[in-house]
């Protein structure tokens, strides 16, 4: 007997040994300088894990933008240097929240910014929340997270309701007899969101739907649905999901010489591999958040009467360039904007409590590289992105016969002339 | 509509032919040695970055390519049988099911941090074949008859040869085969790299097909676990068969019902199959 | 009722209280979110225990169960507005109907075929809820922050989840420990080595298999409606994740199937483990391959996982070891 009670003693003694190894202290900021630790998580690993770390570069690429800047000086002397604590997510939600649990107490994260996801966005949010920390959001564009009532987190994207209806205008403007749009789009949380409040937007337009139908996120195969979509006859197609399914889908309607004089798609025309699908992508729309030829500039913001900061579009998409060997997709553009969006807060705000950055946020009236940034202040839409909007971008043949990706609208801002009818 | 149906049946039996592979290399293991091999699914995305390396690294046409992705793909099966798969041979399932997929583990693990999750695309084309109004894609027409070719010469192996006959005994049964002095070791190690190779050919004809990533193999282990039970586990024509059905089910359910309800379908089928066939379509009754 | 007569109860659940109150006197939240997930992985790997390793059913799609509980209870939160106790009850009530349902017709089944068809169960689920409108199809469900409100604040709610992950936990282990030790729990043993044996020993197979897999089911279906309720959104994807549902089954087999100590230390062991390896600097980007290449080495070398291993090893320690 009495050695099952030292073992039981020894077991519990092992297991209190463990837990408080598992505590571990912070230390703190000292005098004139003080670091900013900014939480979030990342996907490293798992789907996300391209957008994703993507995302991280952007963001990190600012970080290092303003620490090299010296920092943001405080009207009371103190420098503000930024810091970042991240984790690895794994593209699922199990943990979401107990890493950003662990941000906002054991890290003292001061801000937070997003996993990449509308799905992991949702479950953070709420963490955000409860221990009052600020959240930017990016890379998340549901609506529906902006529904629930929470007072702390910010849309840096374009929402998803917003996503399509660009398309359907340049649709619109090209052509006034293209009535019949197909709606083929991926039966995932994202897509979903966006192409239902496409329909009413392009229902509301004059438009006829003729199919308006979802394929499994998992779908590799969509020849079934192009004979379908070849019996409805419509004249442009509008849909898509994420990369893999967008640029399969792009691939065999090219290969099945699908008759349709426009097509947009969700974000994979945006990304610059899209263009390994060579012919396939030709005449290939889609909305992008932001593109490296986007022109937005300190003195369209002096027009619009709108604060400016930052780099403009060529001198971000260079530095990432030389920085991660990559052409930036929006993402990496997102990330940026995100610690744009923090910086001209802290800034307005002198401080970096939550309360007084809060209403900084909520006075923001801001265009950057990205494009214009504000934000919805309504109880119910709080934080709801309202003024950047969506790119759209098609691929086209120059004169060389390369493969480039041109911005067709806003007409403003068009790098070249849509390429109408598409076949 | 009658044009719909017909492009969809023959876009569905094209497929089919590919399922069929990548379903066989299942059936062939679970038959010979009770073995459900969760590693099937990234052995088919191996399958899928070998003709991908092989023909951008070094630009070798990639129907020249699965030649070598087969062999390769036999290797890591002898391979895997050696250190995962042996020890757990007399085990109950369950260690044979987590070994499998501990292997399953590795392989995303390491070609995760390798390729990451992005998608990448064997940029080859064989132009398009028109009869009618139907428009069929060339690589998808020589997947399916190269897939019909592995099947042939699958069963030339497993009837006609030694080799082939010991795996057919083994799988019938282990014990008496020993007793007749084959080397039972080496004629499950070989079915096993022969079952890795069949999915290692399957995921090197849907890299001709559609784009593909690391994670793209998980989609097709499940399909194939649907197709081994509706053409009998244990049975090769049986999957070849079941392919061509799923293949079928895919490409023409959708002209009548949203396609969203397919995977629904599937997979009800799948289990109604288990419970009162668990036989096969196929399969007599033991 | 002597409680020293039960040296393997009070051992299982003196474990479980200390890990779990730790973060309860500390008042960290950062602590109690780590515990959370451990005491989750240790509810859900306990509960498949009871029929992966007492019966020998390997089911592979186990997660169906957490998934169904957690879009029922979400349902009964968001769209009937009930309070979350009812949700959580709502939640293991689906559950374990759902398994009743489907215990009298799959269990018919054996060994791989078993589970296949439990992945099969699982994935035809999962593409059925992506379909059905009322749980919110592919977009899910999402709850309204000021629900939260109506137990005190996010924070006092948060709380109150893990408080109810506790209560579930004991219960989890204290059932767990039951059918161990019942004439039922021998009955299933019995299937586990022989099945058509123990039904020629008067085991009434069919329904002893049936009453485990409801036992399994309802669990996983209660513990669901806390986690998506601390989550404040559900959908088809998260709910229904086959990986978990693997990942429980590592969990039982490393601390060892068939005892009630083993899937404790199986859930605690892999959670602690899996995180050191993802903030490790040097395993960060191959920690999945590492965390395969140490599971093939505990499935190869001590199949009977950690304590089934010191159960052999140290036979006197039985009686405590269960």
């Amino acid at each position: 007997m009495s050695r099952k009670v030292l073992l039981i003693v020894g077991l519990l003694v092992i297991v209190a040994l463990a837990l408080t190894a598992c505590a571990t202290t912070s230390g703190g900021s000292s005098g004139g300088e003080k670091t900013v630790t900014i939480g979030f998580t990342a996907s490293q690993t798992g789907k996300y894990n391209v957008s994703s770390g993507r995302q991280s570069n952007g963001l990190q690429m600012w970080m290092d933008d303003i620490n090299a800047a010296g920092g943001i000086k405080l009207s009371d002397g103190t420098v503000l240097k930024f810091a970042a604590k991240s984790y690895d997510d794994e593209s699922n939600k199990d943990r979401v929240q107990e890493l950003y649990t662990r941000l906002a107490t054991e890290d003292k994260a001061d801000f937070l910014i997003s996993p990449y996801s509308s799905g992991l966005t949702a479950a953070a949010s709420v963490i955000a929340e409860q221990y009052g920390k600020v959240m930017i959001t990016t890379g998340a564009a549901s609506d529906a997270t902006y529904q629930q009532g929470y007072t702390l987190v910010y849309q840096a994207y374009t929402p998803a309701s917003r996503y399509l209806t660009s398309s359907v205008d340049l649709l619109a403007s090209l052509d006034a007899s293209a009535k019949k749009v197909a709606f083929v789009y991926e039966n995932s949380k994202f897509s979903t969101s966006v192409v239902e409040a496409a329909k009413a937007y392009a229902e509301n337009k004059g438009y006829e739907v003729v199919l308006f139908e979802g394929y499994d996120p998992d779908t590799k195969d969509f020849n079934p649905f192009i004979n379908k979509i070849q019996a409805a006859g419509p004249d442009a197609i509008l849909g898509g999901g994420h990369f893999q399914d967008g640029s399969t889908f792009a691939r065999q309607l090219s290969e099945k010489n699908i008759n349709v004089k426009f097509i947009s798609l969700l974000v994979a025309p945006p990304e610059p591999t899209f263009a390994e699908l060579g012919d396939a992508a030709v005449g290939v729309a889609g909305p992008s958040q932001w593109e490296p030829s986007a022109k937005y500039s300190a003195d369209a913001a002096k027009a619009a009467g709108m604060d400016w900061l930052g780099l403009s579009s060529t001198e971000f998409a260079q530095k990432y360039q030389e920085k991660f060997n990559e052409e930036p997709s929006y993402h990496a553009a997102g990330g940026y904007a995100a610690g744009l969006l923090l910086q001209n807060a802290i800034q307005k705000a002198d401080s970096i409590e939550t309360s007084k950055v809060k209403a900084a946020l909520d006075a923001t009236n801001l265009m950057t590289f990205f494009g214009a940034l504000k934000f919805d202040t309504s109880a119910d839409r709080h934080g709801l992105q309202v003024g950047h909007s969506m790119i759209v971008v098609q691929w086209q043949r120059d004169s060389s016969g390369n493969l480039v990706k041109q911005v067709v609208w806003p007409s403003s801002g068009a790098t070249a002339d849509p390429l109408y009818p598409i076949r | 509509m009658a044009n719909v149906l017909l492009a969809s049946v023959i876009d569905g039996l094209l497929i089919g032919f590919v399922y069929g592979i990548a379903a066989m290399g299942l059936t062939l293991i679970f038959g010979v040695m009770d073995v459900v091999n969760l590693a099937h699914g990234p052995i088919i995305a191996l399958g899928m970055f070998g003709v991908y390396l092989l023909f951008s690294l070094l630009g070798i046409n990639p129907f020249i390519a699965l030649i070598l992705v087969a062999i390769l793909g036999l290797l890591f099966g002898l391979l895997m049988y050696m250190v995962a798969v042996h020890r757990v041979i007399e085990a109950p399932p369950l260690s044979s099911l987590l070994s499998t997929f501990s292997v399953n583990m590795m392989i995303i693990g390491i070609g995760t941090s390798l390729f990451t999750t992005s998608s990448y695309n064997v940029e080859y084309s064989l132009g398009t074949v028109n009869v009618g109004s139907i428009t069929v894609t060339g690589t998808r027409l020589s997947a399916s008859l190269i897939a019909v070719l592995v099947t042939a010469l699958l069963y030339w192996f497993l009837y006609r040869t030694r080799p082939g006959k010991y795996i057919r005994a083994v799988a019938n049964n282990r014990t008496s085969a020993e007793l007749m002095g084959i080397p039972s070791t080496r004629v499950l190690a070989l079915s096993f790299g022969i079952g890795t190779m069949l999915a290692a050919i399957a995921g090197a004809l849907i890299a001709t097909i559609f784009p593909i990533n690391i994670l793209a193999g998980g989609s097709y282990e499940l399909k194939s676990f649907v197709i081994v039970v509706m053409g009998g586990l244990g049975n090769p024509l049986g999957a070849l068969i079941g392919g061509l059905i799923l293949g079928l089910i895919e490409g023409v359910v959708p002209v009548f019902i949203k396609t969203t309800w397919v995977p629904v379908l599937e997979f009800l089928l799948f289990i109604i199959i288990l419970l009162v066939r668990p036989q096969g379509i196929l399969g007599t009754k033991e | 009722m002597k409680l020293t007569r039960y040296p393997g109860l009070i051992l299982s659940l003196a474990l479980v209280l200390l890990l779990a109150l730790y973060p309860a006197i500390t008042g960290s939240a950062s602590a109690r979110e780590t515990v959370f997930t451990i005491l989750m992985s240790i509810a859900l790997a306990s509960s498949l225990n009871i029929l992966l390793g007492y019966t020998g059913y390997v089911s592979f799609g186990h997660i169906v169960f957490f998934g169904i509980g957690g879009y029922v209870g979400f349902y009964v939160l968001t769209v009937l507005g009930l309070h979350l106790f009812i949700a959580v009850l709502a939640g293991g009530l689906a559950a374990g109907l759902l398994a009743l349902l489907l215990g009298k017709s799959i269990l018919r089944l054996r060994g791989a075929y078993f589970a296949l068809a439990t992945i099969g169960v699982n994935e035809a689920l999962r593409a059925f809820v992506n379909n059905f409108q009322p749980f919110g199809g592919p977009v899910g469900m999402d709850m309204k922050f000021a629900i939260y409100s109506e137990y005190g604040g996010a924070m006092r709610a948060l709380w109150i989840v893990y408080g109810g992950l506790i209560l579930i936990t004991v219960l989890v282990i204290a059932t767990s420990y039951a059918v161990k030790n019942s004439k039922f729990g021998l009955g299933l043993m019995a299937i586990r080595e022989d099945e058509d044996a123990a039904e020629v020993m008067g085991v009434v197979a069919p329904n002893a298999k049936t009453w485990a897999y409801v036992l399994s089911a309802i669990f996983p279906g209660l513990i669901g409606v806390l986690f998506f309720f601390k989550n404040g959104n559900i959908e088809p994807g998260d709910a229904f994740r086959l990986h978990l549902s693997i990942e429980l089954i590592v969990m039982v087999m490393l601390g060892g199937q068939g005892t009630v100590l083993g899937p404790i230390f199986g859930g605690a062991a892999y959670q602690q483990l899996r995180k050191t390896l993802l903030t490790s600097p040097i395993f960060k980007n191959i920690q999945l391959a590492v965390a395969g290449f140490l599971l093939l080495v505990i499935v190869l070398f001590i199949p009977s996982g950690a304590v089934g291993w010191l159960r052999s090893r140290f036979v006197n320690l039985r009686r405590v070891l269960e």
